[in-house]
């Protein structure tokens, strides 16, 4: 893997990474370095600390035991807020403010201009909602929404929750396009779901199971390693090997 | 800090606000409404209408803007919003700061439209003149919105944020001298008063309403409320976490 040889080119280094929360373990010693400018996706079912990872790379989440660094920074250190982009599970958004104020208010606590926001709502092809409440929208309207605010300051890091969750087909084509576009200027996307068929999209997998990391590897190689068609079968596969 | 981002809260907030102009109408039309219900309830004896109504200017700003805010950060806290913020580079307080300045502003506008039918259509007199009770009323909502955004800390669902009140407000205002005399209480009770923030938002419009003068209680009425009100902002702030 490229951060074997070079491990500046590594954006995301995690090492040891355990979150205990009232008691219980959501992640447990997970260790692996995440490549800059790919797509990685973060997979498992529900309840695997997907969130809890994300929440604790973008600083969010107190890191019981561990470490995890980000561009070298420790993570939640103030110069990452200025490079990484997140998007929550939940929307996020003010449903009582229109797309363009929504998107105008965070400009301003990103220190991104008026124009910037107006250039992202075009970006996620809203231009024409712009005026709208964000409440009255769509949800998938609504996640692009959040998904504008993410990208605003184009941020080097993108960590995106579930970005694609009760999205149309033809929606979750659009946005993959997007995150491809990003990821080809240098983008490091980090993105979570538990639809496996997204994983062929992805340049890395990163499986995750009780808390535990199950496997990380391309789509291929993780295919190939367990000898089976699909994402989802190399998924219920190694599930078994481990119990 | 930033100016700037502060700002952009306030502007935020009071964006939000304009997209409910409801809210707006509740906040600005109960308060003289009730007050003119007051009136005539104490038709009788008008002189009591006018010892209570100053004092009450000072209850209603505190009371709707706790409410208020408390609603609004524990929605900021439940929707994710907060979440997202605190992943971007601003600070608590441009965040608290914020919210305190677009309440802080309504409440002004509450006042003056509560002050002017007080003053004015209902004929209650003050010596001490219309500027100070509106100034009163502004710092009742400054420290009801900061304690808003402290209480909202506790509460997990809206259920909660609204009883609040009660348990939190409605004890200062038995005890805040508005329906006994403060020296008339159980001396327990007394010192309970003399610690809690309502008696001395109260108590400034007393002194206002029977002194034409600013008077050295007046100052230090005016210190302890906004003193209040600034370690509930520093509170509040402290209960916004950036790791959780």
């Amino acid at each position: 893997m490229d951060c074997i040889i070079c491990p500046m080119s590594a954006a995301i280094e995690i090492k040891n990474l355990s979150v205990t929360l009232d008691g219980d373990k959501i992640l447990r010693d997970i260790s692996v370095d995440l490549p800059e400018g790919h797509i990685i996706g973060l997979l498992g079912p529900s309840g695997a600390g997907k969130t809890t990872l994300i929440r604790a790379l973008v600083g969010r989440q107190h890191i019981t035991s561990g470490s995890a660094r980000v561009f070298g920074q420790p993570v939640g250190s103030p110069t990452l807020r200025h490079q990484i982009g997140y998007m929550t599970q939940s929307v996020s958004i003010y449903p009582d403010l229109t797309v363009r104020e929504n998107a105008r208010y965070f400009a301003t606590m990103t220190g991104q201009s008026r124009q910037a926001a107006d250039k992202l709502i075009k970006t996620v092809e809203l231009d024409d909602y712009a005026h709208q409440l964000v409440g009255k929208l769509s949800g998938g309207q609504k996640s692009r929404v959040s998904l504008a605010v993410a990208l605003l300051g184009s941020p080097k890091v993108l960590m995106l929750d579930e970005p694609t969750v009760g999205v149309d087909p033809v929606l979750r084509q659009q946005l993959w396009e997007i995150f491809g576009r990003l990821a080809e200027q240098g983008t490091t996307l980090l993105i979570t779901s538990h639809v496996m068929d997204e994983a062929s999209r992805c340049q890395d997998l990163l499986l995750i199971r009780d808390g535990r990391l199950l496997a990380y590897d391309t789509p291929d190689g993780l295919r190939a390693k367990t000898g089976t068609k699909t994402v989802e079968e190399s998924f219920i596969k190694l599930v078994g090997e481990q119990s | 800090m930033s100016a700037r981002k502060t700002l952009a809260t306030t502007a935020r907030v009071l964006a939000q606000l304009r997209h409910d102009p409801r809210t707006i109408g509740l906040i600005l039309f109960v308060p003289p409404i009730l007050l003119t219900i007051l009136k005539y309830a104490f038709q009788a004896e008008p002189q009591v209408f006018n010892h209570l109504a100053p004092m009450i200017l000072g209850v209603f700003p505190l009371t709707i803007m706790f409410i208020v805010t408390s609603i609004a950060t524990l929605r900021e806290r439940t929707t994710g919003t907060l979440d997202r913020l605190m992943t971007m580079p601003i600070s608590k307080f441009d965040f608290v700061l914020g919210y305190a300045l677009a309440f802080s502003l309504l409440a002004f506008l509450q006042a003056c439209l509560v002050s002017l039918v007080t003053l004015g259509l209902l004929g209650v007199t003050v010596l001490g003149g219309t500027a100070p009770v509106l100034l009163c009323a502004v710092l009742a909502a400054f420290l009801g919105t900061n304690l808003g955004l402290f209480v909202s800390a506790f509460a997990r669902t809206e259920f909660q944020a609204v009883q609040f009140m009660p348990a939190l407000i409605f004890p200062q205002l038995l005890v805040c001298g508005l329906f006994v005399a403060r020296e008339s209480m159980a001396r327990p009770l007394q010192w309970f008063a003399d610690v809690m923030p309502l008696t001395y938002s109260v108590d400034a419009l007393k002194q206002v309403t029977l002194h034409s003068s600013w008077s050295g209680t007046l100052t230090r009425d005016v210190g302890v409320v906004l003193g209040f009100a600034i370690v509930a902002l520093i509170l509040g702030s402290i209960t916004i976490r950036r790791q959780e």
